[in-house]
């Protein structure tokens, strides 16, 4: 599965969304997240990608589409 | 015996407690989910019954454990209580917390519309709080490190944290107490924010206990500490209050809540009262941290405080519900207690006693206050439930402990009891509301 793709369906299972697809555009605030859900789902990509996520660098993730970027960039490194 | 024990003082001059002084505080709705029912209704159908809820324990391993039998929730469904996302976010006591103050305001018939949230309170105890969520995070801390623990796992172990949720869900803006004076908490936590209605803190309070306790950690360490039965060929017979045969308590969950509201404010809005928290008695044994003084000193002292905040006499309660927890030491102690503040009205049938416990187990923090519920329904149907599994009593438990089947008697006032380890007694009293007498106004 594409990375995009593979954070997509991280967002939707861990926000509980009653829904199948999210976009880049869509904010984490939006979807209904609040600190600690976007705490726990960071720490689900985490895990999944076996990276680390710096707090100043996770105050910045704010959309599906910045998560997405961020792990690519880091995935890529 | 174990040699920490303190030897037993006598007993001082007894104090005697004066009536109490205040606004009069009056019950208006009653809930509870527990293992034998997922309302008050259903769980006194299934008592008077004899229903028990005590099953072969399913939520983890009991292969390597002297106890494997508890009274799980099993039928419980928080579907319709809390969303899907938020049920993670909670352990099970915080669930069956909110499940209650949902059932239980909407009972209550408050409008908080007219009303206002700002004098409605919360007081919600837990003998221990989110202990599953502690071994289970703990586990992860020990497995993956620090960045392997949730988030959640501060605001879901607090035991105050129930008090949160159900404020949030319903606006409660007035006091919030947190009683944890583990297996007398839901008793004490009744009586607490009772007080608080009575200085003029709250108007309502909606007071009670959960627990969610069955967990291989507690499990074991009752187990450790073999206050919990063996016997687990047959689960239903297992927890035997008074009976010759019992060995110890059977773990159980649930919860329960009264609405508590000043007489006034109910009697204004034209609340149905179900009773009268007419007395509230609290001590502490100060002799051992498990075990209780064998002739319950600091349970009588509870008692009879109880009665002399209540202004009444001994002969006007025609119903106890029993700690009863099925401990050896436990039982007689309290039968002592009972006989020496009852005298000759705890032998003559005048004083039934029943044993919640014998059918859905010891709910540690929340017994008090399901005892509390269900005393509330004998009150008001003149029902009480019988003892289940007392088949031969105790030489050291002679009192009428309502053995075999469920009987009718109308009672005006009931008393019911808890005492916890650290030493905590606590007792209420509820007697039928009566208006004031008119004084010559028309």
């Amino acid at each position: 599965m594409p990375l995009e793709a593979q954070v997509k369906r991280i967002v939707i299972e861990q926000l509980r969304l009653d829904r199948s697809d999210v976009e880049r555009e869509d904010s984490f605030s939006n979807l209904g997240a609040d600190s600690l859900d976007l705490a726990e789902l960071l720490m689900r990509v985490e895990q999944t990608f076996e990276l680390r996520i710096p707090a100043d660098s996770a105050r910045e993730l704010r959309s599906v589409g910045s998560l997405i970027d961020y792990v690519a960039s880091v995935a890529t490194r | 015996m174990n040699a920490s024990v303190p030897s037993q003082a006598p007993a001082a001059t007894v104090p005697v407690w004066q009536p109490a002084t205040g606004r009069r505080v009056v019950v208006t709705a009653v809930s509870c989910v527990t293992s034998v029912g997922g309302d008050a209704v259903s769980t006194f159908a299934s008592l008077l019954a004899g229903r028990s809820g005590i099953r072969e324990i399913s939520y983890f391993d009991t292969a390597d454990y002297d106890c494997r039998v508890a009274g799980e929730m099993r039928d419980f469904d928080v579907g319709p209580y809390v969303n899907a996302k938020d049920v993670r976010r909670m352990d099970k006591f915080v669930q069956f917390a909110i499940a209650c103050s949902d059932m239980a305001l909407r009972d209550s018939g408050l409008d908080f519309e007219r009303t206002g949230h700002h004098r409605v309170g919360v007081s919600i105890g837990t003998g221990i709080g989110g202990l599953r969520v502690i071994e289970e995070q703990t586990q992860k801390l020990q497995e993956r490190g620090p960045r392997g623990v949730s988030p959640f796992v501060v605001p879901m172990m607090l035991g105050s944290i129930a008090n949160g949720h159900v404020a949030i869900r319903h606006q409660l803006r007035g006091p919030n107490l947190h009683v944890s004076t583990a297996c007398a908490t839901g008793s004490q936590a009744i009586g607490e924010a009772a007080c608080a209605i009575q200085r003029g803190d709250a108007d309502v309070m909606l007071a009670g206990a959960a627990e969610s306790p069955i967990t291989p950690l507690f499990v074991a360490g009752f187990g450790a500490a073999r206050a919990l039965t063996t016997r687990n060929a047959e689960p239903s017979a297992a927890s035997r209050p008074f009976d010759s045969q019992r060995d110890g308590f059977v773990m159980g969950e649930g919860a329960a809540l009264l609405v508590l509201e000043s007489e006034e404010h109910a009697r204004r809005r034209g609340a149905d009262i179900w009773g009268e928290l007419a007395g509230y008695g609290v001590s502490n044994d100060a002799f051992h941290v498990t075990a209780p003084h064998a002739s319950g000193l600091g349970a009588q002292q509870a008692m009879r405080m109880a009665l002399g905040r209540a202004a009444m006499t001994p002969e006007d309660i025609g119903y106890i519900n029993a700690h009863g927890t099925a401990t050896i030491l436990g039982d007689a102690a309290e039968t002592q207690a009972v006989q020496a503040v009852f005298g000759n009205h705890a032998l003559d049938g005048g004083l039934w006693l029943s044993a919640t416990k014998s059918m859905i187990g010891h709910l540690l923090g929340a017994s008090g206050a399901v005892e509390a519920v269900v005393s509330l329904m004998s009150l008001r149907h003149g029902q009480v439930h019988p003892t289940l599994n007392l088949a031969a009593p105790d030489a050291d438990c002679r009192l009428d402990c309502v053995p075999g089947a469920a009987r009718e008697r109308q009672l005006a006032a009931v008393m019911s009891n808890s005492f916890g380890f650290g030493g905590t007694n606590a007792s209420l009293i509820f007697k039928r509301y009566e208006r004031p007498s008119p004084r010559g106004v028309f």
